[in-house]
């Protein structure tokens, strides 16, 4: 017969303060959100930061210029589907291209390991002309340090890019109206499962490979539906929970998803079953998210779906003035549940 | 996906919550053991599904909540340690102890890996001979077997830089004391089906037949638990009390005879202190003597402490099934998934999360 000696209402201290960044820091979740709130805006704070989107608007002599800048820690530096130098020409190309512009030139600044095989960098650097011409921008600055070994991995790139925003375009994540329709340019949570795959301790055999792809093209077919796109945003980093959650919270609308609706395929499901993920929180690099004026929701769906990228779109749900700042998803069983941002990184559960 | 959309269909699910509807005439308060069972059930709103007479409570079968403070200090003391790399199942990381977690002292410099599986810490061990390798074996009997494993594959290798913190709990004493509790409420219980597939019935058998409760061996998809909702619906009805098994394609009568070998063989059952319950006799496993060489508790001297627990939050209630979250005032306002007061706060399969997680906007306080 079981005894019990104690029995406190026991509760633990909270740990409401990190006087350390941790890494969850980094995941594109809220802490990521809250390192940005409290550090970098009041530091910084300006009109065009103040927009918070992937890309930020200045005006030059009357020109509307896209200026964005990323930096890329992918490890492994080589993965199936890419590598560290075509995903940082992608990930800058696609953050202007949210935008609505039109990329135009990069910089590319390299930060290098020491003992890094030349040939390892020889291969990145050839990766990562290919993608920029492929995507017609061209890469017109850079620079390149080397740090000590043990004090990088391996190699890390950051890119800038700057690009021109035809007029009449504003899209931004605070546009979202009551009403509208939410777009999803295909398939998530493919760049993230496949990367997971090439960890140590973990690997997997996958068929899957990373959805890394330079997406300005798609946008500009886009474009050219007529009617008013209010936002577009590439959900990398904390996935597609994290940038809707974001536009809900800039827009201060409720946005309605239907799982039933949202493109996964079988690999990454599966996989996400095994890890015990959720591929809502999963990585992308190649696939978008639209709002859009509700009129005009199925002939964008037809555009995406006519461009090799948005070969598999689907309208995921729409916007509501209910509960502002909520993504709520209606599940397979017709029952609602709250999509939440990612709160620190998605660790695996125990069982 | 086969194996998972049958099990997450919406026309099978609909036709069992009209057969439950039709069986039920009486009102009935079932439990859930499992932590991954509640997740279920808030993800799906399975609860929203039921007759408004069935009412589910959650257990404590969350392993990263009912690990005790004290043992997480452990953990957070030794992953300190410059000669030692702590090894741990992933979501430990970000359970608070008194001081720090995991995170924060990985922070600061704490070699700590995130394994999925035991075995990942012995090869870490053999690759690196210079460090010593601690593995934080916690969990019910779902974990037990592999962590065992590692133990025994250890010893089998002659590694001397290798041990275990060791804090298993198991399932069948915490439901014994919640039914000895005065005043229980709950009148079924879905038992934890991975658990039962290491362990197979015998021992809730026993439970059934000491407390004359019916007890529904559950897997872990909406399918699975409203089909385990049905089955003891029917029996309550009826005046019966039975185990009976509903994740038939998972749990054997005699369970995984090799798992429990092999936990046997490492393992002795010991009194265990679970987080926001309290001591449970003989609700644990801990190293055999003939292991002792790789118990982490000895070989680094740490000590028993004493750690005082402030008191908000209502978690002892929650894990018992006596309160569900939205009943703590802290709920969402002091307590968040964000800054955690309570232990079923932290982990994605603590019954605060889920609500948290899935149902906040239902809840008004």
């Amino acid at each position: 017969m079981s005894n019990v000696t104690s029995f406190p209402l026991a509760c633990p201290l909270p740990l409401t303060t990190c006087d350390r960044v941790l890494l969850a820091h980094g995941s594109g979740g809220k802490l990521s959100a809250e390192l940005t709130a409290q550090i970098f805006l009041p530091a910084f704070h300006n009109a065009a930061l103040a927009r918070l989107d992937d890309q930020a608007i200045v005006n030059l002599n009357g020109c509307r210029v896209a200026f964005t800048t990323d930096s890329f820690v992918v490890k492994p530096l080589f993965f199936p589907g890419g590598d560290i130098g075509s995903l940082a020409v992608h990930g800058t190309v696609n953050d202007l291209a949210m935008g609505g512009a039109q990329p135009l030139y990069l910089s590319a600044g390299f930060i290098i390991e020491e003992g890094l095989p030349i040939d390892t960098l020889r291969r990145v650097v050839s990766s990562l002309r290919d993608a920029a011409a492929a995507a017609n921008v061209q890469v017109v600055t850079g620079d390149t340090k080397v740090v000590e070994k043990g004090s990088a991995d391996g190699l890390f790139i950051n890119t800038s890019g700057i690009g021109i925003v035809p007029d009449g375009i504003e899209l931004s994540a605070d546009k979202a109206q009551a009403g509208d329709v939410v777009l999803l340019s295909g398939a998530i949570g493919e760049h993230g499962i496949c990367i997971m795959a090439q960890r140590e301790g973990l690997e997997f055999e996958t068929t899957l490979t990373s959805d890394s792809a330079a997406l300005h093209t798609l946008v500009a077919a886009m474009l050219t539906v007529p009617g008013r796109i209010r936002c577009m945003r590439d959900p990398t980093r904390g996935g597609l929970s994290s940038t809707l959650n974001e536009i809900a919270a800039r827009s201060q609308v409720g946005i309605e998803l239907e799982e039933a609706t949202i493109p996964i395929r079988a690999e990454v499901q599966g996989a996400c079953e095994m890890l015990g993920l959720d591929p809502l929180y999963v990585a992308n690099e190649g696939k978008l998210v639209a709002i859009v004026e509700p009129g005009i929701a199925e002939p964008m769906l037809r555009a995406m779906r006519a461009h090799p990228l948005g070969q598999y779109a689907q309208i995921i749900g729409t916007v509501t003035h209910k509960h502002p700042g909520l993504v709520i998803m209606r599940s397979t069983l017709g029952t609602t549940r709250i999509v939440d941002m990612l709160t620190g990184d998605q660790l695996p559960r125990i069982c | 996906m086969k194996y998972i959309d049958e099990y997450r269909d919406r026309d099978i699910a609909q036709k069992l919550v009209a057969r439950i509807a039709s069986r039920t005439r009486h009102p009935w308060v079932l439990m859930e053991i499992c932590g991954g069972q509640t997740h279920t059930i808030m993800r799906y709103g399975l609860d929203e599904l039921l007759p408004r007479g069935i009412e589910l409570v959650h257990g404590p079968g969350c392993p990263v909540c009912v690990t005790p403070l004290e043992m997480i200090d452990k953990a957070v003391a030794l992953a300190s340690r410059p000669d030692v790399t702590l090894v741990s199942y992933g979501d430990m990381l970000r359970v608070p102890g008194s001081q720090s977690d995991l995170l924060r002292v990985k922070a600061r410099g704490g070699d700590i890996r995130v394994v999925y599986s035991p075995m990942e810490a012995v090869r870490i061990a053999k690759a690196n001979p210079q460090r010593q390798i601690v593995f934080f074996a916690i969990g019910f009997e779902t974990t037990a077997p592999a962590n065992a494993m590692a133990v025994w594959e250890a010893k089998r290798l002659g590694l001397s830089n290798f041990s275990a913190l060791v804090s298993h709990v198991i399932v069948p004493p915490a439901i014994r004391l919640l039914l000895a509790q005065p005043g229980v409420r709950v009148q079924g219980f879905i038992a934890p089906g991975h658990v039962c597939t290491v362990m197979g019935c015998s021992e809730y058998e026993e439970l059934v037949s000491e407390f004359h409760v019916p007890i529904v061996i559950g897997g872990f998809e909406p399918v699975d638990l409203l089909e385990a909702v049905l089955m003891l619906v029917e029996q309550l009805e009826n005046g019966s009390a039975e185990l009976q098994n509903q994740y038939v394609r998972s749990v054997s009568r005699s369970g995984n005879v090799p798992a429990q070998a092999i936990m046997q063989a490492v393992f002795e059952v010991c009194d265990r202190k679970w987080r926001g319950i309290g001591c449970i006799a003989q609700s644990g496993y801990r190293l055999r003597p003939e292991f002792a060489a790789f118990d982490a508790e000895q070989l680094f001297g740490l000590e028993e402490g004493g750690v005082e627990e402030p008191a908000e939050c209502i978690s002892a209630l929650v894990l018992q099934g006596r309160k569900k979250p939205p009943d703590c005032a802290a709920f969402g306002v002091r307590c968040t998934a964000e800054n955690p007061l309570g232990a079923p706060m932290v982990s994605a399969e603590g019954a605060c999360a889920a609500y948290y997680q899935y149902r906040r906007h239902a809840i008004v306080h």
